[in-house]
């Protein structure tokens, strides 16, 4: 039977994660997403299903945690928020390139630096284009809704574990803080039995050595590695990209537009269709693999998109590649933790796209 | 049908779980629901507030800069909200602490003296719930039975011996809100 309940998002996220059957969680406190932790430990995960969790020294020491928990083939978490998202980059592209699945949940506040503790979707940048060094990309998700903060979770680990690469939900401080029904999942039991090839969990005798590292000193071999990440990334791009499309059917006028910026032009779309402005979302849920192609058949039909992110503009650039010229895309954001109203939306649609 | 609300007062009036409670009977009447607050410094002491919205729709935008109702408990809110009262919308206040009274009169206005009547009735802590009968006195859009379930589902169950006198302190409330007389 599916229960339904009244919860946070970030408390969603921790017992989904715990319904999901996680073997591990390290992280460590940072608002707005301290919530994770502490429901893990007034939910008693360990005594549930046996998960470890740990709350680690520090960000840099949580994502190395994953780094040897994933080694082994778990499901493996953490989450932290964006300064602490900072600290674990190095960590990141250790995993990306050591290829190990697991799931990293930033909710993302002001900044840059310490910023403040309100919501933003300025690490878009970070998330999307490889916040660390070298060629790697991160599987993103971004939800919209608590719901989807449960359900993001499963489905975060099943992709994770597809391509053999960490996958990042990308939240922000509404997401983790407001309430809403979720309609929680069946218990998904923890996998007892490792049968991932490439874990490392004891070579018994007769069996081949298994490594896990990123290092490879011969620049014929890593070149080689890299074509064959390249290669998952483009699979990636073929195979698991996802939206949503609300009222783009007859639009003229596209918001584009994640997490709780997606929310807030729903209800500007409402409004603008109030005023008589045909106007559409389209909500990328993936932003790694980003919805490329849908933007480019919109842009065949409308005529304009406006990008709508709590920030000073960095998915409008991807919007940019994607209609590549043959329409006007512009970006409306505000920035440090203050939040457009859906009015202001509207506003910035008139004033920037259509009455130009 | 979709309300969308403010309440508003200081950290400690019980706005947020006013919020959840209400929120939570909206769940047990299968409708869409919506918590958001304000979190972070404004919380420990100043003043809080959180947006709930109802509806049978699939809910949108969770940040607002107008509402249907705005349910109001100290003068900082008052000043902050009385604007964001849509035109033909509800302001209900406490006027406890008020010294500068609602101006408009393109919207609905009552009081409830809600501090005083806890305070008479040796119920301070169900403060929020005589609000909260108030609200549902004028707009019923939950039944009182589901807002009991949803007692039930917000509250820990240490506290479930509580819930007879929340249930008076909401009929109370239901009792006591008069149209506020300029």
């Amino acid at each position: 039977m599916a229960e339904l309940r009244l919860m946070k998002g970030n408390e969603a996220i921790a017992e989904a994660a715990i319904r999901a059957g996680a073997d591990g969680y390290f992280g460590y406190p940072i608002t707005p997403q301290s919530e994770v932790l502490e429901y893990f430990m007034a939910e008693n995960a360990t005594e549930r299903t046996g998960m470890v969790v740990l709350q680690a020294e520090s960000e840099v020491a949580s994502i190395y945690m994953v780094y040897g928990a994933a080694s082994t083939g778990k499901k493996i978490m953490t989450s932290s928020s964006s300064p602490g998202i900072s600290l674990m980059q190095e960590g990141l592209s250790y995993l990306a390139g050591a290829e190990l699945p697991c799931l990293v949940l930033n909710v993302v506040r002001g900044g840059p630096g310490l910023g403040d503790i309100q919501p933003s979707q300025g690490d878009y940048f970070q998330s999307v284009k490889g916040g660390g060094h070298g060629d790697y990309k991160l599987i993103v998700l971004a939800p919209s809704s608590v719901q989807e903060m449960s359900d993001f979770v499963p489905l975060a680990f099943d992709l994770a574990f597809k391509y053999r690469n960490p996958a990042l939900i990308l939240a922000d401080g509404a997401i983790g803080q407001m309430m809403e029904k979720v309609d929680l999942f069946e218990p998904i039991p923890r996998k007892t039995e490792i049968t991932e090839p490439w874990a490392v969990k004891g070579k018994q005798p007769g069996e081949p050595k298994r490594t896990i590292t990123s290092l490879d000193l011969d620049p014929y071999g890593m070149e080689k590695h890299n074509e064959h990440l390249q290669a998952k990334y483009r699979a990636m791009e073929e195979n698991d990209v996802r939206y949503e499309a609300i009222q783009c059917d007859d639009a003229e006028y596209i918001f584009v537009a994640y997490g709780v910026s997606a929310r807030i032009c729903q209800k500007a779309v409402q409004l603008a269709r109030e005023k008589g402005i045909k106007a559409g979302l389209l909500r990328p849920i993936t932003l790694f693999p980003f919805p490329k192609k849908q933007l480019a058949e919109l842009a065949d039909r409308v005529k304009g998109f406006l990008a709508v992110e709590l920030s000073a503009g960095q998915m409008v650039e991807d919007v940019r590649l994607a209609v590549n010229g043959k329409v006007k895309v512009e970006h409306f954001g505000r920035m440090g933790g203050i939040v457009h109203s859906p009015f202001e939306v509207v506003a910035a649609l008139e004033s920037k796209i259509i009455n130009v | 049908m979709t309300e969308e609300i403010i309440i508003a007062g200081f950290g400690g009036q019980g706005v947020l779980s006013m919020g959840k409670i209400l929120a939570y009977s909206g769940i047990m009447q299968d409708m869409e629901v919506c918590w958001m607050p304000s979190y972070g410094p404004e919380m420990r002491g100043g003043t809080a507030n959180v947006t709930v919205i109802l509806s049978d729709e699939r809910i949108s935008s969770p940040i607002l800069n107008e509402f249907d109702t705005a349910i109001i408990l100290n003068q900082q809110s008052l000043d902050k909200f009385e604007h964001s009262v849509k035109p033909g919308g509800l302001l209900l206040f406490d006027n406890n602490g008020i010294t500068r009274m609602p101006q408009r009169n393109d919207i609905q206005i009552y009081c409830v003296e809600a501090a005083a009547e806890a305070s008479q009735l040796s119920m301070e802590k169900a403060f929020n719930m005589i609000v909260l009968g108030a609200y549902l006195k004028l707009k019923p859009i939950v039944e009182l039975d589901n807002v009991i379930k949803g007692l039930e589902k917000s509250l820990p169950e240490r506290h479930h011996h509580t819930i007879g006198t929340n249930r008076d302190a909401i009929v109370r409330g239901m009792e006591i809100v008069q149209q506020y007389q300029f």
